[in-house]
């Protein structure tokens, strides 16, 4: 996989901001005492969203040690959900949806599409570090409108392989 | 309790088990097997493999035995077609993606997963797609790792975060993509790792020191007692023609249950090190010469009895390991008796004698080890838990997670504990004595008792006032001396003070000694103030720390115990150059040994002889000798008999190391038997506490504790061996 040109300061993540820093305090605040574990995926989510997209090793130490967990029980949740990413990728994530309902109304095509216009494969990012195209493993639930993608949580539907890559082309 | 009992009925017969009992448990008690992965009766329920799916009446599909609680009329069934059917099929799909590589896979011959493939799996595979391959991890010197053929059970990462308190290892992905891992790359480091070997139902995970070195079916077993802590957990030796080639546990739940420390794991390096003596040696003219026994045996008796008569039998000091069997100490001490001697001593590394005579029998834990867990309050003095006793650490883990025990530490600093303690307190080495004074008027203010006119120590503190609370209410308390107390310059001042506490809080009073069999030394008398059963001598020798200060004219040095690293100071080296004779009764020729002795004479290891050590709870475990002796050594206690024939001794003529140990028990009496010491909860009259006093406070590296230990290559290769000694 090719790996998008990150900054180091990026690179590094090693400390969480202090706007995540309230966003998790404010998550751990919703549990019960004694639970704030319960908050780890809601924090994943602000440190990966701080970092552009993607989590390091010292971020996810630093949301094990704000959370007060083993970092290797923030590694396990991590790596088990597909909305993280543990490796440096691209800015913009894309995801098209390959699940069965997709499949049969042509998602290939747009795979194929997008692909052509990104200049890469799925589970990898542009050279320049804008695009990740990332290898969705579950439905994401918008069957009454396959084929469908999503960039950066936004669906876009009833694709056709030209609306797919013009859709590509508008994002900033 | 009636309405607790539940009854079930498994494969037509009616049984009875108890409320929230889960089927595997009931199964197990009534011998109806059903076969398993993840489900360890030490971890929690995980009921990820399935292999323990049964039928249950009424029930539309199998049930994960493990995971399914038993309720009242149930009817189990483990061996019907529908429960087969399902434990069959669990094999298939767990053999999808496991390697076919048995011949080449160290656990081939011990492996679950074999064993079970052998009576559920299918003879021929359906499965032709691709298998999957993942990478293997270096997880550090003592565990390899073959990751391919994990079938995820989980019960090593199960065991990391429940047992061991240190989660290090984890599920990492999911699916397919699945894989155990530190994920980030560093080794697992916790003292108990060894144990996940064990755990591992495939061949995942083995003794790295072990790698491709042997068969399981090539090994006989022997069973083994540790010599390298007061808890004498107990081992399988595995054994092929005549070497030790590794160690597991032998479960024992009073004593270590399922586990060992990975210091006893994988000592065993230690034992064939390329210094181990091979023959006898005798210096002659200065020259190093390899000899026979016969005439080895004749120089060291020669040299003993020239030293006796020309400058006095008081010129004769011996010293022994704390590790050497009560056999061995208990004709060290005839021996030395017999000819006279009285400078005999096992406490190599303590360094303040002044309270001797008020020591207990023997230092012993003060309640039995599986009876930590049952403490309502614990306050363990100078102590490094983990490393001195890994599982009495666990013991004392259970306990404050499982039993809400109080636990308490007074410390030179802080050490790493992974449970909750209720005051972790670092105060200077000095200041121990002070610190443990003021718990004691805090116990004394609390229950309205008066403190010894002698026990200074400031008003208490918050802090001491928590640990005196603690200690003065609830069940059974304990107040713990570990081997920071026994090493500590003002030894007997600690002891005075904490005996003290002890009495004012009613609690009792226990020791951790450093050795495996510093209770035998002690019952055996290799001590210079008392003779077997602690009958106090006439005319006290010299002890331990003496005879390093005081020159004499012979030495003999017991169980290949290394000047400096098993002594409290480095000073015995510089009378081991003067002396006019050195014997040295060891398994390795040691660089002092080497340079300093007269007569060397190769005894076996732990593993070679048979003998006794009583732990640190009074219980005598007896051990035959599992591995064949290297080159010409041989056991320690036929050395001393036939020295001591030499020497014209009478009564020494026992045929096997047991004799020696029924007449050891015999001269005991009842005192054998006493398995913990009664507790000493009031000091001995007036005590007063010293200034400064000269000597340092050393740590002692759990890697560095005795000569084997410090031998073993894969041991001395973790980071936890890399610690410096330091000085507080």
């Amino acid at each position: 996989m090719s790996h998008a040109p990150v900054d180091a300061a990026v690179m590094e993540g090693a400390v969480l901001s202090e706007h995540t820093r309230h966003e998790i305090d404010a998550w751990m605040k919703k549990f019960p005492d004694g639970r704030q574990r319960s908050a780890v995926l809601a924090a994943l989510r602000a440190a990966q969203h701080q970092n552009q997209g993607f989590l390091t090793a010292a971020l996810m130490d630093a949301v094990a040690d704000h959370l007060r967990l083993p970092p290797i029980q923030v590694y396990e949740v991590a790596t088990f959900y597909s909305m993280f990413e543990v490796k440096p990728v691209g800015r913009v994530h894309v995801s098209v949806c390959t699940n069965i309902s997709c499949m049969l109304c042509g998602s290939d095509e747009i795979v194929a599409s997008v692909e052509k216009k990104l200049g890469i494969k799925i589970g990898e990012s542009t050279p320049d570090g804008k695009f990740y195209l990332k290898c969705e493993e579950e439905c994401l639930a918008a069957c009454n409108n396959a084929p469908m993608m999503m960039i950066d949580h936004v669906y876009y539907e009833n694709l056709t392989p030209e609306k797919a890559a013009q859709i590509l082309d508008s994002v900033e | 309790m009636s309405q607790d009992i539940v009854n079930v009925e498994v494969d037509g017969v009616a049984v009875q088990g108890r409320k929230g009992q889960m089927i595997i448990h009931v199964t197990d008690a009534h011998q109806a097997y059903v076969p398993r992965f993840c489900y360890h009766e030490k971890l929690s329920v995980a009921a990820n493999c399935r292999m323990c799916l049964v039928e249950v009446e009424k029930a539309p599909k199998p049930l994960p035995a493990c995971a399914t609680p038993i309720a009242e009329g149930m009817k189990i069934f483990t061996k019907s077609p529908k429960a087969l059917g399902a434990q069959k099929a669990t094999m298939e799909f767990l053999l999808i993606n496991h390697p076919l590589d048995c011949p080449i896979c160290d656990q081939g011959g011990e492996c679950e997963l074999q064993d079970l493939a052998m009576g559920f799996g299918r003879d021929a595979a359906r499965f032709e797609e691709r298998k999957r391959v993942v990478k293997d991890k270096n997880i550090g010197p003592l565990v390899s790792t073959d990751m391919t053929r994990c079938i995820h059970c989980t019960r090593c990462v199960r065991f990391t975060a429940e047992i061991a308190g240190l989660q290090e290892l984890g599920t990492m992905g999911r699916g397919e993509a699945t894989q155990i891992s530190t994920w980030v790359e560093q080794s697992v480091n916790h003292e108990l790792s060894g144990n996940i070997i064990d755990l591992c139902p495939v061949g995942a995970l083995n003794s790295k020191p072990f790698r491709y070195q042997g068969r399981s079916w090539e090994m006989t077993q022997t069973p083994m007692v540790s010599p390298h802590d007061a808890l004498g957990s107990n081992l399988s030796g595995h054994v092929r023609r005549g070497t030790l080639m590794r160690v597991v546990p032998q479960a024992n739940e009073s004593v270590n249950e399922t586990w060992i420390s990975d210091r006893d794991r994988f000592s065993y390096e230690g034992i064939y090190a390329s210094d181990r003596l091979l023959s006898p040696m005798v210096r002659q003219a200065g020259v190093w010469v390899t000899t026979d026994w016969e005439s080895a045996l004749e120089a060291a008796a020669q040299g003993l009895q020239q030293v006796i008569a020309q400058r006095g039998v008081e010129q004769v000091g011996v010293l022994s390991l704390p590790s050497a069997t009560t056999e061995e100490a208990w004709l060290l001490s005839r021996l030395a008796r017999t000819l006279g001697i009285s400078n005999l001593d096992h406490r190599l590394r303590q360094q303040d004698f002044r309270d001797q005579s008020a020591d207990p029998l023997y230092p012993g834990l003060g309640v039995e080890i599986a009876a930590m867990e049952q403490l309502s309050a614990l306050l363990v003095v100078g102590s490094d838990l983990r490393q001195e006793a890994p599982l009495l650490a666990h013991r004392v883990r259970t306990a404050a997670i499982h039993h809400q025990t109080s636990v308490s530490f007074i410390n030179p600093v802080a050490f790493e504990y992974l449970f909750p303690v209720a005051s972790n307190r670092a105060v200077s080495a000095d200041a121990m004595v002070a610190e443990l004074a003021s718990v004691g008027r805090a116990i004394a203010e609390a229950t309205g008792q008066a403190v010894p006119a002698w026990l200074q120590g400031a008003p208490p503190t918050d802090g001491q006032r928590l640990i005196a609370n603690s200690l003065c209410q609830g069940g059974r308390r304990l107040l713990l001396l570990g081997g920071l107390v026994e090493r500590h310059p003002a030894r007997a001042d600690l002891r005075a003070v904490a005996s003290v506490v002890a009495g004012l809080a009613g609690a009792t009073l226990g020791y951790l000694p450093t050795g495996s069999n510093a209770v035998g030394a002690s019952l055996a008398g290799v001590l210079p103030h008392r003779e077997a059963a602690g009958e106090p001598v006439s005319a006290v020798g010299l002890n331990a720390a003496e005879m390093a200060s005081t020159p004499l004219s012979a030495y003999v040095l017991f169980g290949g115990l290394e000047p400096g690293l098993d002594t409290a100071s480095t000073a015995l080296t510089g009378q081991l150059a003067t002396a006019d004779f050195v014997l040295a009764i060891t398994p390795f020729a040691s660089p002092e040994a080497i340079a300093h002795a007269h007569v060397i004479l190769p005894i076996g290891t732990f593993a070679e002889t048979s003998g006794t050590f009583v732990n640190v709870e009074g219980r005598w475990q007896s051990f035959v000798a599992a591995a064949r002796l290297v080159g010409e050594a041989r056991p320690g206690w036929k050395v001393l008999r036939v020295l001591a024939n030499l020497l014209g001794l009478p009564g020494f003529d026992y045929e096997s190391s047991e004799a020696v140990r029924l007449e050891l028990q015999q001269v005991l009496g009842a005192v054998a038997h006493a398995r913990v010491t009664s507790a000493e909860t009031a000091y001995r009259g007036e005590w007063q506490i010293a200034g400064a006093l000269a000597g340092n406070l050393a740590s002692l590296p759990m890697y560095q504790v005795d000569p084997i230990v410090r031998r073993a290559s894969a041991l001395q290769d973790t980071l936890v061996a890399r610690q410096a000694v330091t000085v507080y």
